[in-house]
């Protein structure tokens, strides 16, 4: 089976210990195994059993510290929405932290994943290949700029100007309940934050997806086109069908990051601890902007109280992409993975 | 609903390279036209001039005129996106849907020309597939993945969608060059079926399979690497296969090149 014959010779020529290591894993499987397979073998089975484990401890640690503050908790943790684990007695809830977290994330993602879907089909569709090359290079390397960056650009540059986007938003939409305001309008709200958070989220989404959509394979671009397809009607029939798989990881990705990300946001957000889907009004929080804000100062209870809300951000995050593996995989025989 | 195809002084390009270089030739209605001759000589590019495909590759370009029935394909005012709806295209490989049912695939099309109508779409499904040979083995299994099919069923499907919105020609980029024998057989009965309804052509490496299925060759070939493809003779299949005018084409057809 093996296509690399020269694999074995480097291995033992390079040491022995190697050799005798690779000898015995092979014995044990029984069949006749080479050397240096056997041993990538091992190394690629401890690297993935290394990462679960890694994973159990992340949680196994969370849990430990964050025990003694919850039985000291006066309050449910899971739906108290103060916050006074420094307090004697302490009260401490994660109901408001987790509803900020989860509202700013998804308008992050409403407002993000449109635009990178749209920036990554201009590269790969529409734009001439003398344009297509440096727009795709930024992406990629907008991409792998800390999002930070973004974040102090979002607060210095944008927030000032966002005061008359959320005026008008709720002058003209007010209406719709979302955009209501009962404590008028000033530059810090969910709204705000949320902005941010698509402006770093949005050059990682645009980056994975414009690598998905390079992936469709020419003949099924030109078996639309052939049929008679517009070039949007090719994008619609060949393209977004083919890569919604890599388009939806990739926003998952876009969409932990936005859970996860901590200064920007608690530097946007007034840092209140209530629940109210009034997006323009000046309130709410999230757990890591909480965390960021509360760790210095926190007294044991209180660092136990941040340790089991990044608990719950850690859970929340493996339930979304639970769920966004559950999407996939609920149309994996028409992915193309068959054909 | 066949119709006929004049080409003129076409002239196809890659960019800076002259890919086909002054082609002549007239196909008849309702007939079955082979396009024969050695790698690189142009003949899949020829055939993608007919429904305006060469172009969408970065660079391409053609010169000259393809007149279907009268009307140039190059005119001014040409949208290929209509010109593409009238000239059906099958590739090489089967290249159906991945992400469609076999019923979806069939239909794709005809969604495109926006059909809605559900009787009216089931009705098509069935007539395109009896029309490629393929109902029998998959109307129990419309709504399976057409990427599921056997290599041979994919194209037959391949074709199914393609003459689901009634073109007036069918193009064939060597449709049989992925499958196995029986499979190929399946295809070449199907040709000579579709031919009392569409004008055909077809490019093939197959020599037996051009002399089986067609009424017309037309022997393709380039003088050197490097230099452009040129269309050397067309005639009718029997005489390019007994008795051809061109030294070349009877070097080619015996096997002493290519």
């Amino acid at each position: 089976m093996s296509s690399e014959p020269d694999g074995p010779r480097k291995g033992s020529s390079r040491n022995d210990t190697t050799v005798a290591a690779a000898k015995s894993a092979s014995s044990s499987d029984g069949a006749r195994v080479k050397p240096a397979d056997a041993l990538f073998k091992n190394l690629t089975r401890s690297a993935g059993l290394g990462l679960l484990a890694l994973i159990a401890a992340i949680a196994a640690f969370l849990v430990l510290e964050a025990t003694d503050a919850l039985s000291a908790n006066t309050g449910n943790f899971l739906t108290t929405t103060e916050w006074f684990p420094n307090g004697s007695p302490p009260v401490f809830g994660v109901a408001a932290l987790l509803f900020g977290t989860l509202l700013t994330a998804v308008i992050a993602m409403v407002i993000a994943v449109p635009v990178a879907v749209g920036i990554a089909l201009f590269i790969t569709v529409y734009a001439p290949r003398r344009l297509a090359t440096p727009l795709a290079f930024v992406v990629d390397l907008l991409a792998a700029v800390p999002s930070v960056i973004f974040g102090l650009w979002g607060l210095i540059v944008l927030v000032p100007r966002m005061e008359g986007v959320q005026k008008f938003l709720t002058d003209y939409f007010g209406w719709i309940p979302l955009f209501a305001t009962d404590n008028g309008v000033v530059g810090r709200s969910i709204f705000v934050a949320s902005v941010v958070l698509a402006i770093m989220i949005l050059p990682i989404v645009a980056a994975l997806s414009r690598e998905v959509f390079l992936q469709v394979p020419t003949a099924h671009r030109e078996a639309a086109l052939a049929l008679g397809a517009t070039r949007w009607e090719m994008i619609r029939t060949a393209v977004l069908p083919y890569g919604r798989p890599g388009v939806i990881s990739a926003s998952m990705l876009g969409l932990g990051r936005a859970m996860g990300e901590t200064i920007a946001v608690a530097l946007v957000l007034p840092a209140s601890f209530d629940i109210s889907w009034q997006v323009l009004s000046p309130a709410g929080n999230t757990i890591a902007a909480n965390v960021a804000n509360g760790f210095a100062e926190a007294n044991d209870v209180g660092r136990g109280a941040l340790i089991a809300s990044g608990l719950v951000l850690f859970v929340v995050t493996m339930i979304v992409n639970m769920i966004a593996r559950a999407i996939i995989a609920r149309r994996r025989e028409f992915s193309g993975a068959a054909a | 609903m066949a119709t006929r195809i004049d080409v003129s002084g076409l002239t196809a390009y890659y960019g800076k390279f002259k890919a086909v270089s002054d082609i002549h030739f007239s196909i008849e209605p309702k007939s079955v036209t082979a396009f024969i001759g050695p790698s690189g000589c142009g003949k899949s590019t020829v055939l993608r001039t007919l429904n305006r495909m060469h172009e969408v590759l970065p660079a391409a370009r053609v010169e000259g005129r393809v007149l279907l029935d009268g009307e140039d394909l190059y005119g001014p005012g040409v949208d290929p996106v209509n010109v593409r709806r009238a000239v059906g295209m099958v590739f090489q490989r089967p290249n159906p849907f991945p992400t469609m049912s076999i019923y979806d695939n069939v239909v794709a099309g005809l969604r495109l020309n926006g059909v809605r109508k559900k009787s009216l779409l089931d009705e098509r499904v069935e007539e395109s597939l009896r029309g490629a040979n393929l109902w029998e083995e998959v109307k129990d299994r419309l709504g399976r993945p057409g990427a599921g099919l056997s290599g041979g069923q994919q194209q037959r499907l391949c074709i199914a969608r393609a003459i689901a919105v009634e073109p007036q020609v069918l193009l064939m980029d060597e449709p049989c060059s992925a499958l196995d024998p029986i499979s190929t057989l399946a295809i070449e009965d199907l040709i000579s079926k579709l031919k009392s309804s569409y004008t055909i052509v077809i490019v093939t490496h197959n020599m037996q399979q051009a002399a089986r299925v067609s009424d017309t060759t037309a022997f393709f070939t380039l003088d050197r690497t490097g230099d452009p493809g040129r269309l050397v003779e067309m005639d009718r299949t029997e005489k390019i296969f007994s008795n051809p005018t061109e030294k070349r084409t009877e070097e080619y057809i015996t096997g002493r090149f290519g």
